[in-house]
């Protein structure tokens, strides 16, 4: 999300689901929703039965590319080559938004340069997409009245993924695409509270709203609340946290409800790591990989047994209620309490809605929910006092960035930090399928789930197929650089030639044994969606 | 917009605004006069098929179904008069002709539109004699029973189906008496020809479509239904968690909340198993060698609260750090957040956001 919160302000989604089914023109980039969002698919389908034209940019041909106007099939990790042609052409065509430009945004002059460099004949080689699609697609979005963007994982999970949302953001600011209703980008989540884990801080250059640790003001608002000093000093990612217990350097570590030793990439050193450190405690609902490693392992309480709020993609605040008690006899915030008050810092609360109170006081944008309007309604941040009334759209009048203006990014083409060769010839793009969910640690335990998916299916396109002289259920070797795993293949229309797909849900098949280590110099995010493979028999 | 402009109509003497192009059934509903109607829901198209919403209107010689017929300025509608109900009689009569009507066993009792209607209006099967279905009840997939002899061909299933899932799993085959919601060829459902969303289970207003997991488990008053929001993807489909005996035995539609409306995908709708699965972690566990063994939460807790205690003193409390997650509560989050800063007194907490 930080592609977006450099572009425009925040990184958060710009519009809210319910406006979906009034869109003109929806540009779907690397989603496949009907698969990964099922609900958000459902308004964008009435968006296409009420007449909305579609493009879809994605390597895969699934459900809405094969029911697109424009399906622009590009070559995985081409997504700003892509985006910098559609921009390239708009300009040249005259099909840009002058005033929006003008009175909105700055940096326009240096993305104007840069996407002159992208000619289409030149986009056409890197993108492997036919000129003639690229304008129509840059002519549907830019002649819309009401367009939108939604991305998903294809565009964040490569090396490339900030850069990727700025490109999808200079679209949408060369066309004026942003501040109305079913005008805007929406970014789709993959799990349940991302956003409000990004907005509740838990990030090393961040506190709760995204007031940064280096800035002092913050740093005396929290301290005076918390009564005790705050580092200045950004602290470290995960990544970097396990990097430097490969080293040695590292040494305990309390992890919350994960699982990086089976969903992170290149799990070969994230396990190294895990297996360096001194002292590793995991909290989770289920033994998973990670717990393997684990000195101490404490039971979750499942969405089931405790009292919250989750924060979904559209910036909506909403209630989680205890149906059962926690199962293990805790849950995860009375651990937090007393652990922290066995360290010296008490540290207690009644109830979540106490924590609710405190967060409201500290974080501007959530500065005016409670439980008790909860109750009544579900909010939409920024929300920040009692009487108002949440955020359906962003940006109305002003970005959220230093000057209320958006900034243009001029960007490069970099492409997949791994890319087919002879040897490995074939690109494996890794993403869900709609019965399952991540490692699989819940819906694998789901039994009518199982029965009617059972295991991990390499998807590949006929062609290849015959090629390689496989068939359906047919048991193949697919390795990469990293490791080999074991699987049947399915044979379908819907993987590209040369390209291959497999899910992350399953640990007898780990597709993470496979993908490569690079990652978005920026965020951290790995490169979940490309790498290169070769599949035997 | 064409009909944006606010009409004054008047249902059974009340006077009210709508405020759009809105049904005489949407008017009414808004203002909390209930109409009876078996073929329609909200997530779907005005469809007019079961006749049960017809209302008396001022000045039309006929009676009209409320659910199709759009509210014009100073309408005067009555919802119900002598001739409207005698109508609502023989309806609900000539379902329940062609209908089991076995209540007491039936998985729907209690939360059957069909029961409800039979009980308010006091019809029983005995009026009408006629050709029955006779047909076999059909489960043979994890998710869905579909028992054919109680279905009231209202149609919401299958336009569920093909109007908001786009699925195509089901229509109605056959003719005449013999017509039938049913998947093509009448294969048994498989992920070849269904999503199992349970959108159509969701809306059908009687028995013939339930919940395979659930049934027996309970009927629907003896369930506390729990609002809560999905834990899977990002979109935050509210649903209710429908609780017996401690344990979530069935996941039921939340038709009002504001994102989902009540649909849902097979996910949250069926996915909910793993709460009391065998597996859960149910007590701390102390790693010993390469075993764990069981402890209580003070004895972890003391553990976990010393050893990090120790690190922070031998290597410096930037050797340590917490990782939180985005399956967490914003609440978890935010305390993950504030123990990084105010126990290990650095700014090393990061959450998988990024990957």
């Amino acid at each position: 999300m930080a592609g977006l919160a450099t572009s425009l302000g925040a990184g958060a989604a710009t519009n809210s689901l319910a406006q979906m089914p009034d869109i003109d023109a929806l540009f779907l980039f690397g989603s496949n929703p009907t698969e990964a969002h099922p609900i958000v698919s459902l308004y964008l389908k009435k968006a296409l039965q009420n007449g909305a034209r579609l493009i879809v940019g994605d390597p895969r041909k699934t459900w809405m590319a094969k029911r697109a106007d424009v399906w622009l099939n590009l070559c995985p990790g081409s997504n700003i080559a892509l985006l910098n042609g559609m921009v390239n052409v708009i300009l040249k065509e005259g099909w840009q938004n002058k005033e929006f430009i003008k009175k909105r945004t700055e940096g326009f002059g240096e993305l104007k340069k840069k996407v002159r460099e992208y000619d289409l004949k030149k986009v056409e080689k890197l993108t492997d997409v036919p000129k003639e699609k690229i304008i129509e697609a840059a002519r549907l979005y830019s002649h819309a009245d009401k367009a939108m963007i939604v991305y998903g994982l294809g565009v964040t999970e490569h090396r490339t993924g900030t850069e990727n949302a700025m490109a999808i953001a200079n679209l949408a600011l060369v066309c004026g695409h942003l501040g109305r209703p079913s005008t805007g980008i929406m970014a789709l989540r993959g799990q349940n509270n991302v956003q409000g884990a990004s907005d509740l801080g838990p990030l090393p250059a961040t506190f709760p709203g995204y007031q940064s640790v280096t800035d002092s003001e913050a740093r005396e608002r929290f301290e005076k609340a918390w009564g005790v000093p705050m580092s200045p000093e950004i602290g470290l990612k995960s990544v970097e946290m396990l990097e430097l217990a490969c080293e040695g350097k590292f040494k305990g570590i309390f992890i919350l409800g994960e699982d990086p030793a089976q969903t992170d990439p290149d799990v070969h050193e994230v396990r190294k790591a895990l297996s360096s450190l001194e002292f590793l405690v995991v909290q989770d609902i289920f033994h998973t990989e990670t717990t393997k490693y684990a000195h101490v392992i404490l039971p979750g309480a499942s969405f089931a047994e405790k009292d919250g709020t989750f924060t979904n993609g559209e910036r909506r605040v909403q209630r989680i209620r205890k149906a059962i008690e926690p199962i293990a006899g805790k849950a995860e915030w009375q651990v937090i309490c007393e652990l922290a008050t066995r360290m010296g810092y008490p540290m207690s609360y009644n109830h979540p809605s106490d924590i609710m109170d405190e967060i409201a006081s500290l974080t501007p944008i959530y500065g005016g929910i409670s439980y008790e309007r909860l109750e009544k309604e579900s909010i939409q941040w920024p929300c920040p006092a009692k009487d108002h009334p949440g955020t359906t759209t962003l940006y109305t009048d002003l970005f959220s960035r230093p000057g209320g203006l958006a900034k243009f990014m001029a960007l490069d083409h970099k492409g997949s930090g791994e890319v087919p060769d002879k040897e490995y010839p074939y690109v494996l793009i890794t993403g869900r399928i709609r019965e399952h969910y991540n490692n699989g640690s819940m819906t694998r335990r789901v039994k009518g789930i199982m029965e009617l998916v059972s295991e991990e299916l390499l998807e590949i396109n006929p062609e290849d197929a015959k090629k390689l002289k496989i068939k359906n259920g047919d048991k193949v070797k697919v390795s990469s650089r990293r490791g080999n795993i074991k699987v049947k293949v399915k044979v379908t229309g819907r993987s590209q030639p040369h390209n291959v797909f497999l899910t992350f849900h399953f640990p007898e098949a780990l597709s993470n044994l496979l993908t490569s280590g690079h990652k978005d110099p920026i965020t951290g995010t790995p490169e979940y969606k490309s790498c290169a493979v070769k599949i035997e028999k | 917009m064409p009909g944006k402009k606010i009409k004054k109509i008047e249902i059974d003497g009340r006077k009210i605004s709508c405020e759009k192009e809105e049904t005489i059934l949407q008017a009414a509903k808004k203002a909390g006069i209930e109409i009876p109607t078996l073929c329609h829901d909200d997530r779907l198209e005005p469809y007019g098929g079961c006749r049960l919403c017809i209302v008396e209107v001022k000045g039309v010689g006929r009676p009209l179904p409320a659910c199709t017929t759009p509210v014009t300025n100073n309408m005067e509608i009555r919802t119900e008069n002598d001739t409207i109900k005698r109508i609502r009689k023989n309806i609900i009569s000539l379902l329940l002709s062609n209908h089991p009507n076995d209540c007491m066993r039936c998985e729907k009792t209690g939360d059957c539109a069909l029961q409800g209607l039979a009980y308010r209006y006091d019809v029983d099967g005995s009026r009408f004699e006629g050709e029955q279905w006779d047909l076999p009840i059909r489960d043979d997939n994890p998710f869905i029973t579909y028992e054919p002899n109680k279905c009231i061909l209202c149609g919401r299933c299958v336009r569920i189906c093909n109007e908001v899932v786009m699925a195509g799993t089901i229509d109605l085959v056959g003719r005449g008496f013999n017509s039938m919601p049913d998947t093509a060829f009448r294969k048994p459902r498989s992920l070849d020809n269904c999503e199992f969303c349970g959108q159509c289970v969701s809306t059908c207003p009687t028995g013939a479509l339930t919940d395979k997991k659930a049934r027996g488990r309970g009927r629907a008053y003896e369930m506390k239904k729990v609002r809560t929001t999905c834990s899977y993807c990002g979109t935050g489909c509210n649903f209710d968690l429908n609780v017996k005996d401690g344990k979530v035995v069935k996941v039921t539609s939340a038709y009002d909340a504001p994102v989902n409306h009540g649909n849902l995908c097979i996910k949250g709708r069926y996915g909910y198993d793993f709460i009391h699965n065998a597996d859960r972690i149910k007590t701390p566990l102390i790693r010993k060698g390469d075993s764990f063994h069981e402890a209580t939460w003070d004895e972890a807790l003391d553990l976990i609260a010393g050893r990090f205690s120790g690190l922070m003193k031998k290597y410096g409390n930037k050797s340590v750090g917490a990782f939180s997650s985005s399956r967490c509560t914003n609440e978890e989050n935010f305390l993950v957040s504030k123990f990084a800063r105010t126990v290990f007194k650095n700014n090393n907490v990061d959450n998988c956001a990024r990957v």
